[in-house]
């Protein structure tokens, strides 16, 4: 069964304000998921320049011999991208559907500060739902 | 006869009846709304028994209006007199105009003869709403617990209405009870009335 490794969510200035573990393999500890985060900020822009047409949005895939990155940019600049078992189905509908929870459970919350790390229960509750195989999987119809 | 599928033909356009309009509002833009007057509020004061007050007197001021708007489409311009009546018009009646159901429950308080509590699984206000852990057990739902206030102080019942978490067993999200404390004359009232 295809399995989701993890999950980050970075703000326009390329810091991490959510992370989330999903499985065994592939943890990191919180310097190593900062990196990460702020490394694929800058290659993503890199993209961008490289694209020799103009209106690129970045990278949207890397495939690699053991995992997948989708990655997903809303228009505001907050990158949403999901590291998973290469081959894995749904993944940019997931996406998608992170981004409407973060938009009701984060930005609908007052006590949520823009741009700042996510701490907000709600949010946690249904993506913690969301990234259940099963659920992934009824996302794709 | 009434002609099935015909529209009535109005030869001037006054005498035509007003359509009853949109009832309900966007959740989302509800949300953004409600969102912004709690953060406003929160640069207003320096304490949570501060911004709950100050939500409190926002819903007050929502509750009154309800409770004339209401008495007059729906009532024919009467209002409750009654305990039990006024109770289940805030229960029923405002809800579902405020919310678009009825409240989940509607309770006498075991330990006190003047307390009721109205609970609800998921009050609308909270719906995207999660309170900071340093925050304790402020709740939202002080907004709502103003509208039930405002509504009951206006129809010539004061009461002391608060808003509490109270968690569910199995369930990982509380539900929120709003808790009215009734002042002592209205239980006289009541009381003289019932003879």
């Amino acid at each position: 069964m295809a399995a989701i490794y993890s999950l980050y969510i970075i703000n326009k200035s390329g810091g991490l304000i959510f992370y989330k573990d999903c499985g065994t393999k592939g943890r990191m500890d919180t310097n190593d998921s900062l990196r990460v985060a702020s490394l694929w900020h800058s290659m993503h822009a890199i993209s961008q320049q490289l694209s020799p047409v103009n209106g690129c949005s970045g990278i949207e895939l890397l495939e690699a011999d053991t995992f997948d990155l989708h990655c997903f940019q809303s228009l505001p600049g907050t990158k949403f991208f999901v590291v998973c078992e290469p081959g894995t189905p749904h993944m940019e509908s997931l996406l998608r559907y992170i981004y409407e929870l973060y938009t009701d459970y984060v930005l609908k919350n007052p006590f949520y500060e823009i741009e700042m790390p996510i701490r907000c229960e709600l949010f946690d509750i249904n993506l913690t739902q969301a990234v259940q195989s099963d659920r992934v999987a009824l996302l794709g119809r | 006869m009434i002609g099935v599928g015909k529209m009535k033909q109005y030869s001037n356009v006054l005498d035509k009846p007003l359509s009853k309009g949109k009832q309900e509002v966007s959740l989302t833009a509800f949300a953004f709304l409600f969102s912004e007057l709690v953060q406003y509020n929160q640069t207003q004061v320096d304490n949570i028994a501060e911004l709950e007050r100050r939500l409190e007197d926002a819903g007050y001021a929502v509750g009154s209006r309800v409770l004339e708007l209401l008495c007059n489409r729906e009532k024919g311009n009467r209002r409750e007199t009654r305990l039990l009546g006024i109770l289940s018009f805030v229960h029923s009646t405002v809800w579902k105009v405020l919310f678009g159901k009825v409240a989940d429950s509607l309770e006498k308080g075991t330990e006190h003869e003047d307390e009721y509590m109205i609970s609800e699984k998921e009050l609308l206000v909270n719906r995207f709403i999660s309170i900071p852990k340093d925050m304790g057990t402020f709740n939202c739902g002080a907004f709502v617990a103003g509208i039930v206030k405002g509504v009951l102080d206006n129809a010539g019942f004061p009461a002391v209405v608060t808003a509490h978490f109270v968690p569910i067993e199995g369930q990982q999200r509380p539900r929120t009870t709003i808790l009215i404390k009734f002042a002592e004359e209205v239980l006289k009232r009541e009381a003289r009335l019932s003879q």
